[in-house]
């Protein structure tokens, strides 16, 4: 086998000719920064008609994923893409999408909230998308955004899972960068991503109702039942990632580990700033200290007993979020990571740090610094529920 | 008591592959008020059967005597699914239809 050919490309290109690979039948999207490249180029794909497919332009994000859901329900394959504002005016449709098992593929370039009204990255966008139903993971680089964006239809039409998938990659600091990457022929794409073949679709030869009301007897089932589904579609993503990883030669896994062996503080980190995070845990551990990172890929399903291994021998866990639970109990990663590991027979101290909020520059030797420290508030056994790290007082 | 699925029972996304089966569905059991026409007063416009939301207002092929005409449809409900909105009272030309509390019935 020759070596593939690495290249230069930007990352939001490289979403967008992966979807081009997997032969997405429609793509319904409204511009938003730092999204607006994926979606762009995409139009320009199918103007050129290197892709065969219905490209509808919307008034709204919301307008784009109510589209999604009608192209989905037929049985195309569907693609959209957004941020910040744009996922705040689809959640909405977002949990029809879900409950009804729509598999809508959704590229998130996560950007901050409004109001203060900022463009840059934070992961406040995909916290108020949470709790949707959807199946959420997290990229680090260019690579891995265009890996899993040809996982994600895979996992996501499976039959066995039948969800849409939120594929969360940071704003500008992974979405517009010239990264050097690996891709796949069509044909390798078209060897391992069969095609969509929905249970049941809109057909008006063989008529059913999709969306139908679910009264106080049918609604707690219902929701039950798509707990399960999510659940369960863990299996089906280990399986898709492990065939990836066998057929292409990239690994990944919900949970990953960086230098964990014999660590005693581990830090956690989601999305693009985990590559800081590594050059802090490197620099530590040429210093003698016994840390390691755990990198979390997979947010939805919530990887609870991965987590409990990975973490629960540590001595402090740092959790590192880039989004506030207003007024709530901490970062959102750090309330889930304690509430997994508040029932083991002895669980380590948990020190959250919610901070690079809106595009705030967090370095690697201000993560070496927070690491250094924690052990110091751990040691104190007076552990703040959280701290916004880097504000000026 | 009617037996309601269990959440291993529903089919993916709640998707039902019966055509028709809101027939099944019945709502009149919703209804805390009813109609009561004034048979007197019914011209047998047939407003209330137009405007009806629930195809519980039904066209009766029998025909009666009716002020203004020698005789003309008749209309009654299906209180199956009656779930009393009141549109029918509300539209009716010659205030025929008057919402009655189902206690009083």
């Amino acid at each position: 086998m020759t070596e593939p050919k690495r290249i230069a490309m930007e990352v939001s290109i490289a979403i967008s000719e992966a979807v081009r690979q997997c032969d997405a039948d429609v793509i319904s999207a409204y511009p938003i920064t730092p999204q607006t490249h994926v979606v762009e180029h995409l139009a320009e794909i199918a103007a050129q008609g290197h892709l065969d497919c219905e490209f509808i332009s919307v008034e709204s994000e919301h307008s784009a994923l109510s589209a999604c859901i009608g192209s989905s329900a037929v049985g195309a394959r569907t693609f959209t893409a957004t941020a910040s504002q744009g996922l705040a005016l689809m959640v909405e449709i977002m949990y029809i999408a879900s409950a009804l098992r729509m598999p809508i593929v959704m590229a998130v370039a996560n950007r901050a909230l409004s109001a203060p009204i900022n463009i840059w990255c934070d992961h406040s966008d995909a916290m108020l998308a949470r709790d949707t139903g959807w199946i959420q993971y997290f990229v680090e680089n260019g690579q891995e955004a265009y890996d899993m964006t040809l996982c994600s239809f895979r996992i996501a039409e499976d039959n066995r899972v039948m969800l849409p998938i939120t594929l969360n990659f940071d704003g500008f600091t992974v979405s517009h960068v010239v990264e050097s990457l690996v891709m796949l022929t069509d044909e390798q794409v078209r060897e391992f991503l069969p095609p969509f073949a929905p249970l049941y679709r809109l057909d008006p030869k063989n008529p059913v109702s999709m969306g139908p009301v679910g009264i106080p007897e049918i609604y707690t089932e219902a929701r039950k039942a798509h707990d399960e589904a999510i659940l369960a579609s863990r299996a089906v993503i280990d399986e898709v990632w492990a065939d990836f990883g066998k057929r292409f030669g990239r690994h990944y896994q919900a949970v990953e580990h960086y230098r964990t062996e014999g660590a005693q503080t581990l830090l956690v980190g989601m999305g693009g700033l985990t590559e800081s995070m590594r050059g802090a845990v490197d620099s530590l551990r040429d210093k003698g200290k016994k840390v390691g990172l755990i990198r979390l890929r997979l947010f939805r399903p919530f990887p609870h007993e991965d987590l409990r291994k990975a973490l629960g021998d540590a001595g402090t866990v740092i959790v590192f979020d880039r989004c506030l639970s207003t007024g709530g109990p901490g970062g959102p990663v750090a309330s889930e990571i304690r509430s997994a590991l508040y029932n083991l027979p002895k669980r380590p101290a948990i020190v959250s740090f919610i901070g690079a909020l809106g595009g705030r520059d967090v370095r690697t030797s201000q993560f070496a610094e927070l690491i250094e420290r924690s052990e110091a508030i751990a040691a104190s056994g007076s552990i703040p529920d959280y701290e916004m790290v880097g504000v000026r007082e | 008591m009617k037996r309601h699925p269990t959440w291993k029972e529903f089919p993916l996304g709640c998707v039902v592959t019966t055509p028709g089966s809101a027939v099944l569905f019945e709502t009149g059991d919703w209804r805390s008020f009813y109609p009561r026409t004034d048979e007197d007063k019914c011209i047998a416009c047939g407003v209330c059967w137009v405007f009806c939301p629930d195809n519980s207002r039904r066209k009766v092929p029998r025909k009666v005597k009716r002020p203004g005409a020698m005789y003309a449809d008749y209309f009654d409900f299906n209180f199956k699914y009656c779930k009393g909105c009141g549109i029918c009272a509300a539209e009716c030309p010659s205030c025929a239809i008057t919402m009655i509390e189902e206690r009083e019935k």
